[in-house]
Protein backbone atom coordinates (compact mmCIF):
# COMPACT_ATOMS: atom_id res chain seq x y z
CA UNK A 1 0.00 0.00 0.00
CA UNK A 2 2.96 2.26 0.66
CA UNK A 3 6.47 2.08 -0.74
CA UNK A 4 9.86 3.33 0.43
CA UNK A 5 11.20 6.24 -1.57
CA UNK A 6 14.74 4.94 -1.22
CA UNK A 7 16.39 1.58 -0.83
CA UNK A 8 16.94 0.45 2.74
CA UNK A 9 20.19 2.05 3.83
CA UNK A 10 21.53 2.29 7.34
CA UNK A 11 20.55 0.02 10.23
CA UNK A 12 17.98 -2.67 9.56
CA UNK A 13 16.22 -5.32 11.64
CA UNK A 14 14.47 -8.58 10.77
CA UNK A 15 10.85 -9.03 11.70
CA UNK A 16 8.19 -11.63 10.94
CA UNK A 17 5.00 -10.15 9.51
CA UNK A 18 2.11 -12.60 9.16
CA UNK A 19 4.58 -15.47 9.07
CA UNK A 20 6.86 -13.94 6.45
CA UNK A 21 10.39 -12.89 7.40
CA UNK A 22 11.24 -9.36 6.30
CA UNK A 23 14.07 -6.85 6.60
CA UNK A 24 12.86 -3.41 7.62
CA UNK A 25 14.47 -0.16 8.67
CA UNK A 26 15.46 0.07 12.32
CA UNK A 27 13.27 2.59 14.14
CA UNK A 28 10.36 2.26 11.72
CA UNK A 29 6.88 1.89 13.17
CA UNK A 30 5.21 -1.49 12.88
CA UNK A 31 2.40 0.16 10.89
CA UNK A 32 4.83 1.57 8.34
CA UNK A 33 6.63 -1.78 8.05
CA UNK A 34 3.32 -3.60 7.59
CA UNK A 35 2.12 -1.19 4.91
CA UNK A 36 5.43 -1.39 3.05
CA UNK A 37 5.28 -5.18 3.28
CA UNK A 38 2.11 -5.04 1.22
CA UNK A 39 -0.46 -5.83 3.91
CA UNK A 40 -3.72 -4.34 2.70
CA UNK A 41 -5.25 -4.54 6.16
CA UNK A 42 -3.78 -4.70 9.66
CA UNK A 43 -6.79 -6.08 11.52
CA UNK A 44 -10.43 -7.08 11.22
CA UNK A 45 -13.08 -5.45 13.40
CA UNK A 46 -14.81 -7.06 16.40
CA UNK A 47 -18.36 -6.25 15.28
CA UNK A 48 -18.41 -7.07 11.58
CA UNK A 49 -15.01 -8.59 10.81
CA UNK A 50 -14.32 -5.69 8.44
CA UNK A 51 -10.71 -5.15 7.27
CA UNK A 52 -9.01 -2.04 8.61
CA UNK A 53 -5.76 -0.20 7.88
CA UNK A 54 -4.44 2.89 9.68
CA UNK A 55 -6.48 6.11 9.60
CA UNK A 56 -4.47 8.65 11.65
CA UNK A 57 -0.93 7.25 12.06
CA UNK A 58 -0.56 9.22 15.29
CA UNK A 59 -2.14 7.10 18.01
CA UNK A 60 -5.66 8.55 18.25
CA UNK A 61 -7.77 6.32 16.01
CA UNK A 62 -6.71 2.87 17.32
CA UNK A 63 -7.49 1.36 13.89
CA UNK A 64 -3.97 -0.09 13.60
CA UNK A 65 -4.29 -2.57 16.48
CA UNK A 66 -2.13 -5.64 15.87
CA UNK A 67 -0.79 -8.59 17.84
CA UNK A 68 2.88 -7.72 18.38
CA UNK A 69 5.19 -10.26 20.03
CA UNK A 70 2.09 -12.13 21.08
CA UNK A 71 0.53 -9.13 22.84
CA UNK A 72 -2.79 -8.00 21.32
CA UNK A 73 -4.33 -4.52 21.11
CA UNK A 74 -1.03 -2.81 20.40
CA UNK A 75 -1.10 0.34 18.32
CA UNK A 76 1.14 -0.50 15.37
CA UNK A 77 1.73 3.17 14.56
CA UNK A 78 3.10 3.80 18.07
CA UNK A 79 5.33 0.70 18.26
CA UNK A 80 8.84 0.61 16.83
CA UNK A 81 10.12 -2.53 15.11
CA UNK A 82 12.70 -4.61 16.99
CA UNK A 83 14.89 -7.44 15.75
CA UNK A 84 12.98 -10.73 15.87
CA UNK A 85 9.60 -9.05 16.45
CA UNK A 86 6.52 -11.04 15.40
CA UNK A 87 3.71 -9.00 13.90
CA UNK A 88 0.28 -10.45 13.22
CA UNK A 89 -3.13 -9.15 12.27
CA UNK A 90 -5.62 -8.91 15.10
CA UNK A 91 -8.87 -10.59 14.15
CA UNK A 92 -11.80 -9.19 16.09
CA UNK A 93 -11.49 -8.25 19.73
CA UNK A 94 -8.33 -9.13 21.62
CA UNK A 95 -7.94 -12.67 22.87
CA UNK A 96 -7.08 -13.49 26.46
CA UNK A 97 -4.59 -16.20 27.42
CA UNK A 98 -6.44 -19.14 28.94
CA UNK B 1 14.70 11.04 41.31
CA UNK B 2 11.93 13.00 43.03
CA UNK B 3 8.45 12.55 41.64
CA UNK B 4 7.42 16.16 42.18
CA UNK B 5 8.29 18.86 39.68
CA UNK B 6 7.57 22.54 39.31
CA UNK B 7 6.28 21.93 35.80
CA UNK B 8 5.22 18.73 34.08
CA UNK B 9 4.72 19.16 30.35
CA UNK B 10 2.64 16.65 28.43
CA UNK B 11 3.58 16.70 24.76
CA UNK B 12 6.87 17.30 22.97
CA UNK B 13 5.58 19.28 20.02
CA UNK B 14 6.50 22.94 19.51
CA UNK B 15 4.45 24.20 22.46
CA UNK B 16 5.79 21.63 24.92
CA UNK B 17 9.40 21.90 23.77
CA UNK B 18 9.42 25.69 23.86
CA UNK B 19 7.73 25.73 27.27
CA UNK B 20 10.28 23.29 28.68
CA UNK B 21 13.20 25.35 27.41
CA UNK B 22 11.71 28.55 28.80
CA UNK B 23 10.96 26.90 32.14
CA UNK B 24 14.49 25.53 32.39
CA UNK B 25 15.79 29.05 31.78
CA UNK B 26 13.69 30.26 34.70
CA UNK B 27 15.15 27.59 36.96
CA UNK B 28 11.93 25.58 37.23
CA UNK B 29 12.34 21.84 37.67
CA UNK B 30 10.58 20.37 34.66
CA UNK B 31 9.63 17.02 33.19
CA UNK B 32 8.45 16.45 29.62
CA UNK B 33 6.31 13.39 28.92
CA UNK B 34 5.55 12.43 25.33
CA UNK B 35 4.04 9.31 23.83
CA UNK B 36 6.18 9.45 20.69
CA UNK B 37 9.69 7.98 20.69
CA UNK B 38 11.35 11.25 19.71
CA UNK B 39 10.58 14.95 20.21
CA UNK B 40 8.79 17.08 17.62
CA UNK B 41 5.10 16.30 18.03
CA UNK B 42 3.25 15.76 14.75
CA UNK B 43 4.44 18.83 12.87
CA UNK B 44 8.13 18.00 13.43
CA UNK B 45 7.56 14.26 13.73
CA UNK B 46 10.82 12.28 13.40
CA UNK B 47 12.75 15.44 12.45
CA UNK B 48 15.95 14.25 14.14
CA UNK B 49 16.01 10.88 12.37
CA UNK B 50 14.92 12.37 9.06
CA UNK B 51 17.49 15.17 9.14
CA UNK B 52 20.15 12.64 10.05
CA UNK B 53 19.42 9.84 7.58
CA UNK B 54 16.90 11.08 5.00
CA UNK B 55 17.76 14.65 3.97
CA UNK B 56 15.91 14.16 0.71
CA UNK B 57 12.68 13.58 2.62
CA UNK B 58 13.32 16.73 4.66
CA UNK B 59 13.83 18.67 1.42
CA UNK B 60 10.50 17.42 0.07
CA UNK B 61 8.72 18.26 3.31
CA UNK B 62 10.07 21.78 3.17
CA UNK B 63 11.42 24.56 5.33
CA UNK B 64 8.52 24.54 7.78
CA UNK B 65 9.45 20.97 8.70
CA UNK B 66 13.20 21.55 8.70
CA UNK B 67 12.68 24.43 11.15
CA UNK B 68 11.83 21.88 13.82
CA UNK B 69 15.39 20.56 13.91
CA UNK B 70 16.71 23.67 15.61
CA UNK B 71 13.89 23.70 18.18
CA UNK B 72 14.51 20.06 19.04
CA UNK B 73 18.27 20.70 19.33
CA UNK B 74 17.63 23.59 21.71
CA UNK B 75 15.37 21.34 23.79
CA UNK B 76 17.97 18.57 23.96
CA UNK B 77 20.64 21.07 24.96
CA UNK B 78 18.48 22.47 27.76
CA UNK B 79 18.81 19.16 29.58
CA UNK B 80 15.20 18.97 30.72
CA UNK B 81 14.07 15.62 32.14
CA UNK B 82 12.30 13.86 29.28
CA UNK B 83 10.45 10.56 28.98
CA UNK B 84 9.63 9.47 25.41
CA UNK B 85 7.19 6.62 24.90
CA UNK B 86 5.18 7.87 27.89
CA UNK B 87 1.41 7.40 27.69
CA UNK B 88 -0.32 9.75 30.09
CA UNK B 89 -3.49 8.07 31.30
CA UNK B 90 -4.73 10.53 33.92
CA UNK B 91 -4.31 14.17 34.88
CA UNK B 92 -5.89 15.72 37.96
CA UNK B 93 -6.47 19.35 38.89
CA UNK B 94 -4.05 19.14 41.83
CA UNK B 95 -1.24 18.43 39.37
CA UNK B 96 -0.99 14.70 39.95
CA UNK B 97 -0.54 12.68 36.83
CA UNK B 98 -0.33 9.00 35.89
CA UNK B 99 1.60 7.68 32.92
CA UNK B 100 3.09 4.45 31.62
CA UNK B 101 6.37 3.78 29.86
CA UNK B 102 7.24 0.34 28.53
CA UNK B 103 4.47 -1.36 30.46
CA UNK B 104 5.39 0.24 33.79
CA UNK B 105 3.01 2.78 35.34
CA UNK B 106 4.17 5.78 37.33
CA UNK B 107 2.57 8.60 39.28
CA UNK B 108 4.18 12.01 39.26
CA UNK B 109 3.06 15.47 40.19
CA UNK B 110 3.69 19.00 39.04
CA UNK B 111 2.86 22.23 40.76
CA UNK B 112 1.75 23.12 37.27
CA UNK B 113 0.86 20.68 34.50
CA UNK B 114 1.06 22.05 30.97
CA UNK B 115 -1.07 20.07 28.54
CA UNK B 116 0.55 20.54 25.15
CA UNK B 117 -0.93 17.55 23.36
CA UNK B 118 -1.87 19.50 20.30
CA UNK B 119 -4.47 18.70 17.71
CA UNK B 120 -5.51 15.99 15.32
CA UNK B 121 -7.19 15.74 11.95
CA UNK B 122 -10.96 16.05 12.05
CA UNK B 123 -12.81 12.82 11.22
CA UNK B 124 -14.14 12.78 7.66
CA UNK B 125 -17.10 10.42 7.84
CA UNK B 126 -17.99 9.57 4.27
CA UNK B 127 -19.45 6.43 2.72
CA UNK B 128 -16.59 3.95 2.56
CA UNK B 129 -14.18 5.96 4.73
CA UNK B 130 -13.34 2.91 6.84
CA UNK B 131 -12.00 0.99 3.83
CA UNK B 132 -8.29 0.17 3.95
CA UNK B 133 -6.40 2.69 1.86
CA UNK B 134 -8.51 5.61 3.09
CA UNK B 135 -6.59 7.67 5.62
CA UNK B 136 -6.04 11.20 6.76
CA UNK B 137 -3.84 13.39 4.59
CA UNK B 138 -1.80 14.07 7.72
CA UNK B 139 -1.35 10.33 8.18
CA UNK B 140 0.30 10.04 4.78
CA UNK B 141 2.49 13.01 5.67
CA UNK B 142 3.52 11.25 8.89
CA UNK B 143 4.53 8.16 6.90
CA UNK B 144 6.73 10.35 4.74
CA UNK B 145 8.26 12.02 7.81
CA UNK B 146 8.80 8.90 9.87
CA UNK B 147 9.56 6.26 7.25
CA UNK B 148 10.26 8.00 3.94
CA UNK B 149 7.26 6.26 2.39
CA UNK B 150 4.71 7.34 -0.19
CA UNK B 151 1.48 5.67 -1.31
CA UNK B 152 1.86 3.10 -4.06
CA UNK B 153 -0.28 3.59 -7.13
CA UNK B 154 -2.81 6.32 -7.74
CA UNK B 155 -3.57 8.71 -4.88
CA UNK B 156 -6.56 11.02 -4.65
CA UNK B 157 -6.45 13.83 -2.10
CA UNK B 158 -9.86 15.21 -1.06
CA UNK B 159 -11.49 17.59 1.39
CA UNK B 160 -10.59 21.15 2.35
CA UNK B 161 -8.02 23.11 4.31
CA UNK B 162 -4.42 24.27 3.93
CA UNK B 163 -3.01 20.86 4.79
CA UNK B 164 -4.75 19.37 1.75
CA UNK B 165 -2.76 21.48 -0.70
CA UNK B 166 0.44 21.04 1.26
CA UNK B 167 0.27 17.26 1.43
CA UNK B 168 -0.68 16.95 -2.23
CA UNK B 169 2.31 19.07 -3.24
CA UNK B 170 4.67 17.18 -0.92
CA UNK B 171 3.51 13.85 -2.32
CA UNK B 172 4.06 15.04 -5.87
CA UNK B 173 7.58 16.18 -4.95
CA UNK B 174 8.15 12.83 -3.24
CA UNK B 175 7.27 10.91 -6.39
CA UNK B 176 3.75 9.74 -5.61
CA UNK B 177 1.17 9.53 -8.38
CA UNK B 178 -1.39 12.16 -7.33
CA UNK B 179 -4.29 11.51 -9.68
CA UNK B 180 -6.45 14.42 -8.51
CA UNK B 181 -7.06 16.95 -5.78
CA UNK B 182 -10.76 17.23 -4.94
CA UNK B 183 -11.55 20.28 -2.85
CA UNK B 184 -14.94 21.12 -1.45
CA UNK B 185 -13.94 24.79 -1.40
CA UNK B 186 -15.42 26.90 -4.18
CA UNK B 187 -15.94 30.57 -5.09
CA UNK B 188 -18.70 30.95 -2.50
CA UNK B 189 -16.20 30.16 0.26
CA UNK B 190 -13.75 32.72 -1.10
CA UNK B 191 -16.49 35.34 -1.22
CA UNK B 192 -17.58 34.59 2.35
CA UNK B 193 -13.99 34.77 3.59
CA UNK B 194 -13.06 37.93 1.67
CA UNK B 195 -13.77 40.25 4.59
CA UNK B 196 -11.00 38.54 6.57
CA UNK B 197 -8.39 39.13 3.89
CA UNK B 198 -7.14 42.57 5.04
CA UNK B 199 -6.33 41.28 8.52
CA UNK B 200 -4.68 38.21 7.00
CA UNK B 201 -2.28 40.38 5.00
CA UNK B 202 -0.27 40.82 8.20
CA UNK B 203 0.70 37.16 7.76
CA UNK B 204 0.95 37.41 4.00
CA UNK B 205 3.71 34.83 3.84
CA UNK B 206 1.04 32.20 4.44
CA UNK B 207 -1.05 33.50 1.55
CA UNK B 208 1.94 33.47 -0.78
CA UNK B 209 2.65 29.92 0.32
CA UNK B 210 -0.88 28.79 -0.54
CA UNK B 211 -0.72 30.26 -4.03
CA UNK B 212 2.68 28.67 -4.63
CA UNK B 213 1.32 25.25 -3.66
CA UNK B 214 -1.53 25.52 -6.17
CA UNK B 215 0.95 26.54 -8.86
CA UNK B 216 3.16 23.55 -8.03
CA UNK B 217 0.25 21.19 -8.42
CA UNK B 218 -0.95 22.72 -11.68
CA UNK B 219 2.57 22.58 -13.13
CA UNK B 220 2.81 18.92 -12.13
CA UNK B 221 -0.36 18.27 -14.08
CA UNK B 222 -2.49 17.38 -11.08
CA UNK B 223 -6.16 18.06 -11.87
CA UNK B 224 -7.78 20.22 -9.19
CA UNK B 225 -11.55 19.92 -8.96
CA UNK B 226 -13.20 22.57 -6.81
CA UNK B 227 -16.64 22.68 -5.26
CA UNK B 228 -16.95 18.90 -5.06
CA UNK B 229 -19.75 17.27 -3.10
CA UNK B 230 -20.94 13.80 -2.15
CA UNK B 231 -17.51 12.24 -1.78
CA UNK B 232 -17.45 8.49 -1.34
CA UNK B 233 -14.86 5.73 -1.29
CA UNK B 234 -15.77 2.59 -3.20
CA UNK B 235 -14.12 -0.80 -3.35
CA UNK B 236 -14.10 -4.38 -2.18
CA UNK B 237 -11.96 -4.85 0.90
CA UNK B 238 -10.01 -1.67 0.14
CA UNK B 239 -10.57 1.60 -1.68
CA UNK B 240 -10.53 1.21 -5.47
CA UNK B 241 -12.50 4.22 -6.71
CA UNK B 242 -13.45 7.66 -5.44
CA UNK B 243 -16.84 9.07 -6.38
CA UNK B 244 -17.82 12.72 -6.25
CA UNK B 245 -20.25 15.17 -7.81
CA UNK B 246 -19.29 18.49 -9.28
CA UNK B 247 -21.55 20.90 -11.08
CA UNK B 248 -24.34 18.36 -10.75
CA UNK B 249 -22.36 15.64 -12.54
CA UNK B 250 -21.25 12.47 -10.77
CA UNK B 251 -17.78 11.10 -11.55
CA UNK B 252 -15.55 8.27 -10.42
CA UNK B 253 -11.76 8.20 -10.32
CA UNK B 254 -9.69 5.07 -9.82
CA UNK B 255 -7.48 5.28 -6.72
CA UNK B 256 -5.51 2.87 -4.55
CA UNK B 257 -5.25 5.45 -1.78
CA UNK B 258 -7.68 8.18 -0.76
CA UNK B 259 -6.32 10.87 1.55
CA UNK B 260 -9.00 12.87 3.31
CA UNK B 261 -8.65 16.10 5.20
CA UNK B 262 -11.27 18.45 6.60
CA UNK B 263 -9.31 20.57 9.03
CA UNK B 264 -7.53 20.12 12.33
CA UNK B 265 -9.21 20.08 15.75
CA UNK B 266 -7.85 20.29 19.30
CA UNK B 267 -7.23 16.99 21.04
CA UNK B 268 -9.24 17.60 24.20
CA UNK B 269 -8.97 14.15 25.75
CA UNK B 270 -6.83 15.24 28.70
CA UNK B 271 -8.53 18.56 29.32
CA UNK B 272 -11.91 16.79 29.29
CA UNK B 273 -10.74 14.08 31.64
CA UNK B 274 -9.28 16.69 33.99
CA UNK B 275 -12.64 18.45 34.11
CA UNK B 276 -11.66 21.70 32.39
CA UNK B 277 -14.38 23.94 31.00
CA UNK B 278 -14.60 23.99 27.20
CA UNK B 279 -16.18 26.34 24.69
CA UNK B 280 -17.53 25.77 21.21
CA UNK B 281 -15.63 27.48 18.38
CA UNK B 282 -18.28 27.80 15.69
CA UNK B 283 -16.24 28.77 12.59
CA UNK B 284 -14.28 25.51 12.75
CA UNK B 285 -16.90 23.48 14.62
CA UNK B 286 -14.74 22.20 17.43
CA UNK B 287 -14.48 22.30 21.21
CA UNK B 288 -11.50 23.93 22.84
CA UNK B 289 -10.62 24.36 26.53
CA UNK B 290 -11.40 27.76 28.01
CA UNK B 291 -8.06 29.41 28.72
CA UNK B 292 -6.95 32.88 29.72
CA UNK B 293 -4.22 34.80 27.94
CA UNK B 294 -1.58 32.84 29.85
CA UNK B 295 -2.90 29.34 29.24
CA UNK B 296 -4.56 28.79 32.60
CA UNK B 297 -7.64 26.56 32.36
CA UNK B 298 -10.61 26.51 34.70
CA UNK B 299 -9.00 23.74 36.73
CA UNK B 300 -6.33 24.23 39.36
CA UNK B 301 -2.84 23.41 38.21
CA UNK B 302 -3.76 22.54 34.63
CA UNK B 303 -2.57 24.81 31.82
CA UNK B 304 -2.77 24.48 28.06
CA UNK B 305 -0.48 25.72 25.28
CA UNK B 306 -0.39 25.04 21.56
CA UNK B 307 -3.02 23.72 19.20
CA UNK B 308 -4.72 21.84 22.03
CA UNK B 309 -6.15 25.16 23.14
CA UNK B 310 -7.31 26.18 19.69
CA UNK B 311 -5.67 25.63 16.31
CA UNK B 312 -3.30 28.45 15.39
CA UNK B 313 -0.38 26.52 13.94
CA UNK B 314 3.12 25.48 14.91
CA UNK B 315 4.78 28.88 15.26
CA UNK B 316 1.94 30.21 17.41
CA UNK B 317 2.20 27.03 19.49
CA UNK B 318 5.87 27.65 20.18
CA UNK B 319 5.20 31.20 21.35
CA UNK B 320 2.21 30.07 23.42
CA UNK B 321 4.40 27.48 25.12
CA UNK B 322 6.88 30.14 26.17
CA UNK B 323 4.13 32.44 27.44
CA UNK B 324 2.66 29.60 29.50
CA UNK B 325 6.08 28.82 30.99
CA UNK B 326 6.48 32.47 31.99
CA UNK B 327 3.12 32.35 33.73
CA UNK B 328 4.07 29.11 35.49
CA UNK B 329 7.22 30.90 36.60
CA UNK B 330 5.16 33.75 38.02
CA UNK B 331 2.75 31.37 39.76
CA UNK B 332 5.64 29.46 41.34
CA UNK B 333 7.56 32.54 42.48
CA UNK B 334 10.38 32.50 39.95
CA UNK B 335 9.19 35.75 38.35
CA UNK B 336 7.31 38.81 39.51
CA UNK B 337 4.20 39.74 37.59
CA UNK B 338 6.03 42.73 36.11
CA UNK B 339 8.97 40.63 34.94
CA UNK B 340 6.57 38.12 33.43
CA UNK B 341 4.71 40.84 31.53
CA UNK B 342 7.90 42.45 30.30
CA UNK B 343 9.26 39.18 28.97
CA UNK B 344 5.92 38.23 27.45
CA UNK B 345 5.41 41.52 25.60
CA UNK B 346 7.61 40.77 22.56
CA UNK B 347 6.18 37.23 22.48
CA UNK B 348 2.65 38.58 22.32
CA UNK B 349 3.52 40.73 19.34
CA UNK B 350 4.83 37.63 17.56
CA UNK B 351 1.75 35.67 18.54
CA UNK B 352 -0.56 38.32 17.09
CA UNK B 353 1.34 38.17 13.84
CA UNK B 354 1.17 34.39 13.65
CA UNK B 355 -2.51 34.35 14.50
CA UNK B 356 -3.39 37.02 11.95
CA UNK B 357 -3.95 34.46 9.17
CA UNK B 358 -6.34 32.36 11.22
CA UNK B 359 -9.69 34.18 10.77
CA UNK B 360 -9.23 33.99 7.00
CA UNK B 361 -8.27 30.30 7.03
CA UNK B 362 -10.98 29.38 9.52
CA UNK B 363 -13.68 31.02 7.42
CA UNK B 364 -12.36 30.05 4.00
CA UNK B 365 -12.07 26.41 5.00
CA UNK B 366 -15.20 25.96 7.10
CA UNK B 367 -16.12 22.33 7.75
CA UNK B 368 -18.77 21.20 5.28
CA UNK B 369 -22.07 20.45 7.03
CA UNK B 370 -22.50 17.25 4.98
CA UNK B 371 -19.15 16.01 6.29
CA UNK B 372 -19.61 17.24 9.86
CA UNK B 373 -22.97 15.46 10.13
CA UNK B 374 -23.25 12.70 7.50
CA UNK B 375 -26.73 12.41 6.04
CA UNK B 376 -26.30 8.93 4.51
CA UNK B 377 -27.62 6.47 7.12
CA UNK B 378 -25.06 3.79 6.25
CA UNK B 379 -22.03 6.02 6.87
CA UNK B 380 -19.99 4.82 9.84
CA UNK B 381 -19.77 7.41 12.61
CA UNK B 382 -18.04 5.37 15.34
CA UNK B 383 -15.22 3.50 13.63
CA UNK B 384 -14.34 1.43 16.69
CA UNK B 385 -17.81 0.05 17.36
CA UNK B 386 -19.02 0.39 13.74
CA UNK B 387 -22.06 2.49 14.59
CA UNK B 388 -23.70 4.17 11.63
CA UNK B 389 -25.23 7.64 11.35
CA UNK B 390 -28.60 5.95 10.90
CA UNK B 391 -28.24 3.98 14.14
CA UNK B 392 -27.33 7.18 15.94
CA UNK B 393 -30.37 8.98 14.55
CA UNK B 394 -32.56 6.05 15.67
CA UNK B 395 -31.19 6.52 19.18
CA UNK B 396 -32.15 10.20 19.04
CA UNK B 397 -35.64 9.21 17.90
CA UNK B 398 -35.79 6.93 20.96
CA UNK B 399 -35.04 9.92 23.18
CA UNK B 400 -31.25 10.24 23.43
CA UNK B 401 -30.50 13.92 23.94
CA UNK B 402 -26.72 13.82 23.94
CA UNK B 403 -23.58 11.78 23.26
CA UNK B 404 -23.48 10.04 26.66
CA UNK B 405 -27.01 8.70 26.35
CA UNK B 406 -26.35 7.78 22.72
CA UNK B 407 -23.24 5.93 23.86
CA UNK B 408 -25.30 3.85 26.29
CA UNK B 409 -27.81 3.03 23.55
CA UNK B 410 -25.43 2.36 20.64
CA UNK B 411 -21.90 1.89 22.05
CA UNK B 412 -20.83 4.96 20.08
CA UNK B 413 -17.67 6.20 21.80
CA UNK B 414 -17.12 3.03 23.87
CA UNK B 415 -14.33 1.66 21.72
CA UNK B 416 -10.56 1.98 22.08
CA UNK B 417 -10.38 5.54 20.75
CA UNK B 418 -12.82 6.63 23.48
CA UNK B 419 -14.52 9.19 21.25
CA UNK B 420 -11.39 10.90 19.95
CA UNK B 421 -12.43 10.21 16.37
CA UNK B 422 -16.23 10.13 16.60
CA UNK B 423 -16.89 12.65 19.38
CA UNK B 424 -17.48 15.71 17.21
CA UNK B 425 -19.46 13.77 14.60
CA UNK B 426 -21.72 12.24 17.25
CA UNK B 427 -22.53 15.68 18.63
CA UNK B 428 -23.21 17.08 15.15
CA UNK B 429 -25.48 14.20 14.12
CA UNK B 430 -27.47 14.43 17.36
CA UNK B 431 -27.74 18.22 17.07
CA UNK B 432 -28.95 18.00 13.47
CA UNK B 433 -31.47 15.29 14.36
CA UNK B 434 -32.77 17.31 17.32
CA UNK B 435 -32.69 20.63 15.50
CA UNK B 436 -30.57 22.32 18.16
CA UNK B 437 -27.13 23.94 18.25
CA UNK B 438 -24.18 21.58 18.62
CA UNK B 439 -22.96 23.42 21.71
CA UNK B 440 -26.24 22.58 23.42
CA UNK B 441 -25.88 18.86 22.80
CA UNK B 442 -22.72 18.61 24.90
CA UNK B 443 -19.93 16.08 24.61
CA UNK B 444 -18.79 12.67 25.75
CA UNK B 445 -17.76 12.40 29.37
CA UNK B 446 -14.14 11.28 29.38
CA UNK B 447 -12.91 9.15 32.26
CA UNK B 448 -9.43 7.87 33.10
CA UNK B 449 -7.50 5.92 31.99
CA UNK B 450 -7.43 7.79 28.72
CA UNK B 451 -4.82 5.45 27.26
CA UNK B 452 -4.85 1.68 27.79
CA UNK B 453 -3.60 0.64 31.20
CA UNK B 454 -3.54 -2.91 32.53
CA UNK B 455 -4.58 -3.82 36.07
CA UNK B 456 -1.12 -5.30 36.50
CA UNK B 457 0.52 -1.97 35.71
CA UNK B 458 -1.81 -0.11 38.03
CA UNK B 459 -1.25 -2.58 40.86
CA UNK B 460 2.51 -2.37 40.51
CA UNK B 461 2.70 1.37 41.23
CA UNK B 462 4.60 1.81 44.49
CA UNK B 463 2.07 3.15 47.04
CA UNK B 464 2.84 6.57 48.50
CA UNK B 465 5.83 7.06 46.23
CA UNK B 466 5.64 9.29 43.21
CA UNK B 467 8.50 7.62 41.34
CA UNK B 468 8.70 9.88 38.32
Amino acid sequence: MFKRRHELAGATVNVVIEGASLTVAAGETVAAAALAAGLDHLRTTPVRGAPRAPWCMMGVCFDCLMVIDGVPNRQACMTRVRDGMTIERQHGARGFPS
Amino acid sequence: MSGRYDLVVVGAGPAGLAAAVEAAGLGLSSLVLDEQEAPGGQIYHAIEAAADARPDDVAVLGEDYRYGAALVRTFRAAGVAYRPGANVWQVEGDGSLGYSVGGAAHVVSGRRVLVATGAMERAVPLPGWTLPGVMGAGAAQLLLKSAGMVPEGRVVVAGNGPLLLLVAAQLVAAGAEVAALLETTDWRDYRAAARYLPAALRAHHYLVKGLALRRTLRRAGVPIHSGVRDLAALGDGRVERVRFTRGGRSREIAAATLLLHAGVVPNTQITRQAGCAHEWYAPQRYWRPVVDAWGNTSVGAVMVAGDGGGVFGARAAEIGGRIAALEAGRALGALTERMRDRRAAPLRAGLRRERAIRPLLDHLFRPEPWIAAPTDDATVVCRCEEVSAGALREAVALGCLGPNQAKAFTRCGMGPCQGRICGLTVAEVIAAARGVAVAEVGCLRIRPPIKPLTLGELAAIEPGDANG
